[in-house]
């Protein structure tokens, strides 16, 4: 390869690495929200039992 | 125009940058010309110089929400401002990384403090950057919001001087392709500087709604945190 050919490669390698490195971030972030979801989900779940025990014991 | 561009489906937007892209790189490679002057180096302009506005374009829409929080208050308009920033920024940081490799095969260095068009751009950068530590150095609220937005709005100005320094400079080490004459370029390598563009306003245009989506799930799940705690 010549040095214009690695030069060239180079810049547009930067650009694709730097967008596939934007793609990684956002999946971790994007993993965090789904764990934060579930998280929640629990905690709504756990709020709700007590409140269903209560109906139970009422009826 | 720009208000129907948002209901486009996000998948829509994501499979129209792949597509242009292909396409880009194929009127690049096997369609524009090599130049008679740089040889293949040029080929880093049709991805140097797309970057490089659609930089420009991301500080411009951040001003423009920007501005529209302080006159209208639109609920959503500072996060939108701050990730149309933030991609400003990722663009710059690129068209600086890029033009510094074309700058060491054209000028046999990485950077040249001589020009004015290099260091307006990375003054413009620098700013733009510093909107970060602006941001997060107040706690999240309407002072906070207010502040990113006057800050914002003061950066927009160096986008015209950037843009002009390439014109009125005369170190003539950045070359000046759009001219009032138009662009100094064949037709095919004007027709493939323009696909690459779409691209990348495309791409940018993904990415911008990608993370806006991540930031408002962020916000409500921790709106619900609080709620349920």
């Amino acid at each position: 390869m010549s040095a214009s050919e690695k030069y060239v490669a180079a810049a547009y390698l930067v650009v694709f690495v730097a967008v596939l490195a934007w793609v990684a971030i956002i999946a971790a972030k994007l993993a965090r929200l789904e764990r934060d979801v579930s998280e929640l989900t629990e905690l709504a779940r756990k709020r709700r039992e007590p409140a269903d025990e209560r109906e139970k014991v009422s009826v | 125009m720009l208000a129907r561009l948002r209901h486009i489906p996000l998948p829509t937007l994501a499979v129209s940058a792949v597509v242009l892209m292909a396409a880009a790189l194929s009127l690049i490679f096997f369609y524009a010309p090599i130049d008679a002057d740089q040889g293949l180096s040029q080929k880093i302009f049709y991805i140097h110089v797309p970057i490089a506005l659609t930089a420009y374009a991301c500080f411009g829409w951040g001003a423009w929400k920007a501005f529209l929080h302080l006159w209208k208050r639109p609920p959503e308009a500072d996060l939108e401002s701050y990730v149309a920033i933030h991609q400003g920024v990722i663009f710059g940081a690129l068209t600086l990384l890029t033009g510094s490799i074309w700058a060491r095969i054209s000028w046999g260095h990485w950077w040249e403090w001589s020009s004015n068009q290099l260091v307006t751009f990375l003054i413009l950068f620098l700013f733009y950057s510093a909107y970060f530590m602006l941001r997060y150095s107040v706690e999240p609220g309407p002072a906070r919001a207010n502040m990113c937005a006057v800050y914002a709005l003061f950066g927009v100005v160096l986008i015209p001087v950037s843009w002009l320094s390439i014109r009125i400079a005369n170190d003539y080490i950045h070359p000046t392709v759009f001219t009032t004459n138009g662009p100094q370029m064949s037709g095919s390598m004007f027709l493939a500087f323009c696909v690459s563009w779409a691209a990348l306003l495309t791409l940018a245009g993904t990415m911008y709604r990608v993370e806006l989506a991540g930031k408002r799930l962020d916000s409500k799940l921790r709106e619900l945190r609080e709620l349920l705690a």
